[in-house]
């Protein structure tokens, strides 16, 4: 059994402070005059704590592409920056498209044990967009998959979208849509507009993600079905997004920390850290998603967490791979992007962040309030940090961050999953090292 | 001049220089030894990840002439195939301690990359660059435009009150980019003529007029007409319908180049496609200035060469300007 942690004077989600007791893998007491007999003490006076933090959409690379990352090595990055549970997209090799492959994920999650790996399975058949996967098997697996996503590719036939919206409603599923016309997209590099004319890179149009919500929120609710939309990345689908759902589509949307912080002008020096897809957008684009995530029109913030080996990016932006790391950054870049703003208070991190997407991927044990009773996943964080972000921050296999040599705000402070820490003072504890 | 990889952040100043620097090379071309010693133990490398026998051997004439030793480095298709890595290419040439690397590449930002890696203390020269620049062919253009206009008068002289069109495939044309930059900085009046399926998506931040309607554009009789290699395979991926559609509409043909002032220089950068976006009439007339340009083409190079080797070379890892830019 795991010691019992009493942590002192915490602000839950910012508000008012409390002591918190874990024990046995429980939040055993929230208050003051807690019994501490046995208890290790551990001083949160001025953090915040937060529900543990929950990753719709990660890459995981494991298995097949473990230059990357692994299981293991993912599952570090995701506890110091205060994630307790990621969804792991399947675009692995072999692609997670059957109940062995989201099985095996899920045991090398559960041998990690630093946060809860969730599998997504792939919707079609090696994602390639032509057969449904075993939908069915794959949600009947141990790992009772519920999320299904291409992501990577778009499910691009709307005859098979429609399929598939349809069909996991048997087990109340949901479709995450990477959204990209591949024929309006073939080669691109950035965003199509005012830089890519300049820098003579082949562009990538926010029509080309538009047009693909367009028909799939109209395929949603025509069907009945759940849509959740990945990376949303433009102004026109903000509004998009907003129309269905105020016709009533039963449709949920991510934004990504760097869609919310980052624009094209980064492209410029042809540096390939800022190569992702959907690619970096207008400085009205990064308002617009802002506003989106702040009206509820964007559910929730997920990372897309890509790692890449080095020789992946350090080489011209044409043959550079898409993609940036962003687990060990995310909570400081929503802090910069949205908090330090005034558009979003510590409540709501806590909706987008933990909330909302434990119950858009209906993840039992996560996102729950912080009470007596409830599951000990928690993050503490200290709001009143804040550095540098450098190499040294980030705990996974790769080190392509965006982000390298910008002052981020904040610190993880502490991470508890499962009731035991994973993260402590800062760093990641000698367990979750070994 | 630490690197020449663009036109669009050359100032003026350094644009003038190299034009009157070419200048001088161009009066040493007159001699009947060409050859200079002025790059004497120098090492220029050809870079060339492209095939592009036109432009390398102008700046092989162009290093030779300098008396620089030139090494010819044909890397095709190796960064698609990943079989070397354009870090593994340039940390070799480095360990050969190459003082330029003149670099063509079919990916945009290619030397931009090279020269700001770290993995390369030489100068870098962008000699064309996916579809992106091509920096020293919009300086010979600007030598050859300011040439014919001012003759042994050019030297100082930049290009103000002068109206360039260019006419043809912009979105795919380094050509044009550098154009666009370089004569807009030198004060040139620049008007774009294409299809729309190839003019880029946003040009609303060049300083440039576009229109559609060649026949308009003629009958503004600008002072220079430069005409654009038309690729063939465009067509494939429906830009237009097919090549005598196109010529019809954007081809400099007989009709057209007569109803051209005589004063109107006719522009191409090679290769041609006769019959195709420019009639032979026009390419072999005393208007045409293609072989000029070609001509100039060494001279500018020459300058460029000059003046990125003639000075002291910094020390590897030494702050440069491409990345004082890059830190802006």
């Amino acid at each position: 059994m795991s010691e019992a942690l009493l942590f002192t004077g915490a602000r839950i989600e910012g508000g008012a402070s409390a002591d918190i007791l874990v024990a046995d893998g429980v939040i055993a007491g929230v208050g003051s005059g807690l019994d501490r007999r046995g208890a290790r003490i551990v001083d949160a006076d001025g953090l915040l704590v937060l529900p543990g933090l929950v990753d719709l959409h990660t890459h995981l690379r494991e298995p097949g592409y473990e230059d990357s990352e692994t299981v293991l090595t993912g599952s570090r990055a995701a506890a110091v920056g205060g994630y307790t549970a990621v969804f792991a997209m399947p675009n692995t090799s072999p692609v997670a498209d059957t109940a062995g492959v989201v099985e095996q994920e899920l045991a090398l999650g559960e041998a990690a044990g630093l946060v809860t790996v969730q599998p997504i399975g792939a919707v079609t058949v090696g994602q390639k967009g032509e057969r449904l996967a075993e939908l069915g098997a794959m949600a009947a697996s141990r790992a009772r998959v519920r999320v299904f996503s291409d992501d990577g590719s778009c499910v691009w036939d709307p005859l098979i979208m429609r399929r598939a919206l349809e069909y996991v409603k048997a087990f109340d599923g949901v479709i995450a849509q990477h959204a990209q016309d591949p024929r309006l997209t073939a080669g691109a590099q950035m965003n199509e507009g005012t830089v890519s004319s300049e820098l003579g890179l082949a562009g990538w149009p926010a029509v080309a993600e538009e047009s693909i919500i367009a028909r799939d929120v109209l395929l949603a609710e025509h069907v009945g079905s759940r849509l959740h939309v990945c990376h949303l990345s433009t102004a026109g689908s903000v509004d998009l997004i907003r129309w269905a759902k105020k016709r009533g589509v039963q449709v949920t949307a991510e934004v990504t920390p760097h869609h919310l912080l980052l624009t094209e002008d980064l492209v410029r020096g042809y540096d390939a850290r800022f190569k992702v897809n959907p690619p970096l957008r207008r400085n009205e684009d990064v308002q617009a998603v802002r506003e989106g995530l702040a009206d509820g029109t964007i559910d929730i913030v997920a990372t897309d967490h890509a790692p890449h080996p080095a020789e992946a990016k350090a080489c011209e932006w044409q043959a550079a791979a898409n993609g940036m790391v962003g687990l060990e950054s995310a909570l400081r870049v929503v802090h910069a992007a949205m908090v330090d703003t005034g558009l979003l208070e510590w409540t709501d991190v806590a909706r987008v962040m933990s909330r909302t997407p434990a119950a858009i991927g209906q993840l039992p044990g996560h996102g729950r309030p912080i009470a007596a009773g409830e599951p000990a996943e928690l993050t503490f964080y200290d709001p009143a940090a804040g550095g540098e972000f450098g190499v040294a921050d980030l705990r996974g296999r790769s080190v392509n961050s965006p982000y390298l040599g910008r002052r981020l705000p904040g610190d993880v402070r502490f991470t508890v999953h499962a009731g035991r820490l994973t993260v402590a003072d800062g760093a990641l504890t000698e367990e979750a090292r070994a | 001049m630490r690197h020449l990889l663009d036109t669009k952040t050359l100032a003026r100043e350094d644009a003038l220089r190299i034009l009157d620097v070419a200048e001088d090379m161009a009066d040493t071309q007159q001699r009947e030894v060409k050859k200079l010693p002025t790059l004497r133990g120098k090492t220029v490398v050809n870079l060339f990840f492209e095939d592009s026998t036109r432009t390398r051997i102008s700046f092989e004439a162009a290093a030779k002439r300098l008396s620089a030793d030139v090494i010819n480095f044909s890397a095709k298709g190796s960064s698609v195939s990943k079989g070397e890595s354009l870090q593994d290419t340039a940390q070799t040439l480095q360990a050969m301690a190459a003082d330029a690397v003149v670099i063509r590449h079919s990916a945009s930002g290619a030397p931009r990359t090279l020269a700001t890696s770290g993995w390369i203390s030489a100068g870098v020269v962008n000699a064309g660059d996916g579809t992106h620049e091509h920096p020293t062919q919009a300086l010979l253009d600007a030598f050859t435009i300011r040439k014919r206009r001012y003759g042994a008068d050019s030297r100082g002289r930049d290009l103000t009150g002068m109206r360039v069109t260019i006419v043809g495939d912009i979105l795919h044309s380094r050509v044009a980019r550098s154009n666009v930059w370089l004569l807009h900085t030198l004060g040139a009046e620049v008007a774009l003529v294409a299809p729309p399926t190839l003019v880029p998506q946003d040009v609303s931040a060049w300083p440039v007029r576009v229109g559609y309607d060649l026949d308009e554009a003629v009958g503004e009789g600008p002072d220079a007409l430069m005409m654009l290699r038309i690729q063939l395979e465009r067509m494939n991926a429906s830009y237009f319908p097919n090549e005598r559609e196109y010529s019809r509409r954007w081809g400099l043909d007989p009709e057209r180049f007569a109803a051209l002032p005589q004063s109107t220089m006719v522009m191409h950068p090679g290769p041609m496609n006769r019959g195709l976006e420019i009639c032979a009439e026009a390419a072999d007339s005393p208007r045409s200035t293609v072989l000029d340009q070609v001509t100039n083409g060494v001279s500018v190079r020459m300058a460029a060469l000059y003046l990125l080797l003639a000075g002291e070379r910094p020390a590897p890892g030494a702050d440069d300007d491409a990345q004082k830019e890059d830190a802006r």
